[in-house]
């Protein structure tokens, strides 16, 4: 079941966005695609419009940071409820330009999951609405899920506890 | 507060049909962060007409805890009392939740008996969860005895989560791979007294409230939403229901054996709070159907899986067993290897669907944790649903949306 799914929305993309697919893998039985940041905008518009695959419910979004500290990544969750079938769709960029379409204009829900990433890991979403932090306070100057911001007193400087590890 | 700053305050563009041509001038309402209506953190600038909201937005955050980033550092079963924190009205399904995730990760296969407890404690606390948003509406509308009169049955929930973990409110209930050990027998025995004595009583709240034209008048047409809006703003849930889709992550990707069972899932059709409320009620009475499925097919058998690497083993074991200590100190200490994998499992909470988006690195806490939170989501739609509304209305359309704070904020 997983398997064609992955098979028929890979080759679908693939006829569509010829080479901005970069990875097309089963993980948990659940298809992933990796889409060059480019085109994300496109092939979200491609995968909730298309009258077959119809990937019309964003189930969430959200971002993470790669394990080499360098590159941010924006995942989308989506779902056909007719067909019930899931994929996600992942994107990722350098951290030093951390900036990709928004999809507020596809899914009004989009809005407060990009406010939330942003706020987390400082992802712009160029063409949102109201870009501004919505769980922490508006005065942080960090991006505090980031790998680099360690979980307590991220900005101190004097306190220094190599036993433990802060 | 001048007027310049009044403006400021309120945001967005004016829509307001231009009758007059004189700049009309609104007040703005600071509904919160402590409003004893809220039930809870929520504040809500209004942009008010007299008595009609003409604009409003939300500001979110006040109970922000910062989970995601927690979860970075805990090892496995340490992060299943955060959970407990998110939707505190149903907290065992959002620990069985992320029971399940973390399974599903290491591919742990459930004995049917573990799994049809899980299922009578989440469908408890489902009734639980919506005991208290039915009893707030009824509240907010006036009616208070329903909810002081449902939540001495609430409490006898409690007292069954009690027995089974010895916490009533933030719970961690079960482990990693089932539970550690079975319901003690006068917990058996009290949740057949429950299933048996509760439709009396939830009978004469249904009655209070369902047919009484006060109360229809007051919530018919109240915030309502369309089905197709409610799937723009990714509704899920009751309140996605009570807008005519019938979407239940139970039905459409079983988890923990819901297969096994009988239910109907009933859906509205104006997504107003008279619907809201409806498919709540509703919902009680097929978990009821649901705990009386689940304790007549109840089969015998372990009531955990077969996976010492997460699984405490017993105590006489440890004491006795090498191989038992050297499980148990793995497992304290956080050090069990976890496979690398990317996992999503979404279970039907109290308010939507769940979500537990997972990566692990193979590390012993998760490289990246991500809870989709169904408040969250859907409460960005409120402005939307109230604007043109009157104040009061407001404070019933919240209140039937069953926004919890903590899950809200995380």
């Amino acid at each position: 079941m997983s398997q064609e799914l992955l098979d028929k929305v890979n080759q679908k993309l693939h006829e569509h966005f010829h080479g901005s697919i970069e990875q097309a893998e089963l993980l948990y039985d659940y298809p992933v695609f990796t889409v060059n940041k480019e085109k994300i905008h496109d092939v979200l518009k491609f995968l909730k419009e298309d009258a077959d695959l119809n990937f019309h419910f964003l189930t969430d979004l959200t971002g993470m940071q790669t394990a080499d500290e360098k590159h941010l990544g924006a995942i989308y969750h989506l779902h056909n409820m007719q067909k019930n079938t899931r994929i996600r769709v992942k994107t990722f960029f350098p951290m030093i330009h951390p900036e990709i379409p928004t999809a507020t204009d596809l899914w009004p829900a989009a809005n407060w999951m990009e406010r939330e990433t942003y706020d987390f890991y400082g992802i712009k979403f160029v063409g949102h609405p109201n870009l501004v932090r919505i769980l922490n306070v508006d005065e942080m100057d960090i991006f505090p899920l980031r790998k680099e911001y360690p979980l307590e007193d991220q900005t101190r400087q004097d306190k220094s506890d190599k036993m433990f590890g802060r | 507060m001048s007027k310049k700053e009044k403006k400021n305050t309120a945001s967005s563009a004016d829509t307001h049909p231009a009758a007059d041509t004189k700049e009309k001038e609104y007040s703005t309402l600071n509904l919160g962060p402590t409003h004893p209506a809220t039930h809870g953190i929520f504040q809500n600038v209004l942009k008010m007409d007299g008595e009609i909201i003409h604009d409003a937005v939300s500001t979110i955050g006040y109970i922000h805890r910062a989970f995601e980033k927690l979860a970075e550092r805990r090892p496995y079963a340490q992060i299943t009392t955060l959970t407990d924190r998110m939707n505190y009205c149903s907290s065992p399904i959002n620990n069985m939740g992320w029971h399940m995730t973390v399974e599903k990760l290491i591919k742990a296969e459930l004995p049917k008996r573990a799994e049809y407890m899980r299922v009578i404690i989440m469908e408890l606390s489902r009734i639980a969860d919506h005991i208290i948003c039915n009893t707030i509406i009824g509240q907010d509308t006036g009616a208070t005895t329903g909810f002081l009169y449902l939540f001495q049955w609430r409490e006898k929930i409690y007292d069954i989560f009690e027995d089974i973990c010895g916490a009533r409110l933030t719970t961690n209930i079960g482990r990693i791979g089932g539970f550690d050990r079975d319901f003690p027998a006068k917990t058996w025995d009290k949740i057949r007294a429950f299933v048996k004595e509760y439709p009396k009583a939830f009978t004469e709240f249904s009655n209070l409230l369902e047919r009484n034209k006060i109360f229809m008048d007051r919530t018919i047409m109240c915030g309502p939403i369309s089905g197709e809006r409610a799937l723009e703003y990714s509704f899920t849930g009751p309140n996605l229901r009570a807008a005519g889709v019938d979407y239940d992550v139970r039905v459409m990707n079983p988890y923990s054996s819901y297969q096994d069972f009988d239910f109907i899932v009933p859906v509205g059709t104006q997504g107003d709070t008279y619907d809201r409320f409806m498919v709540r009620q509703e919902e009680m009475w097929q978990s009821l159907r649901i705990i009386e499925q689940a304790l007549k097919n109840m089969p015998d058998g372990a009531t955990h899986a077969n996976i010492p690497d997460f699984f405490l083993p017993p105590k006489e074991e440890v004491y006795n067993n090498m191989e038992a200590l050297i499980y148990h100190f793995k497992i304290v200490m956080g050090e069990t290897d976890v496979p690398k994998g990317e996992v999503y499992h979404c279970v039907e909470g109290g308010n939507g669907e769940l979500g537990f988006y997972l990566i692990s690195d193979g590390g012993r806490t998760p490289f990246r944790l991500h809870f989709r939170r169904p408040c969250f989501i859907y409460y960005q739609a409120y402005p939307e649903m109230i604007k043109g509304g009157m104040l009061s209305d407001a404070i019933l359309t919240m209140s039937s949306m069953n926004v919890i704070a903590g899950e809200l904020d995380a």
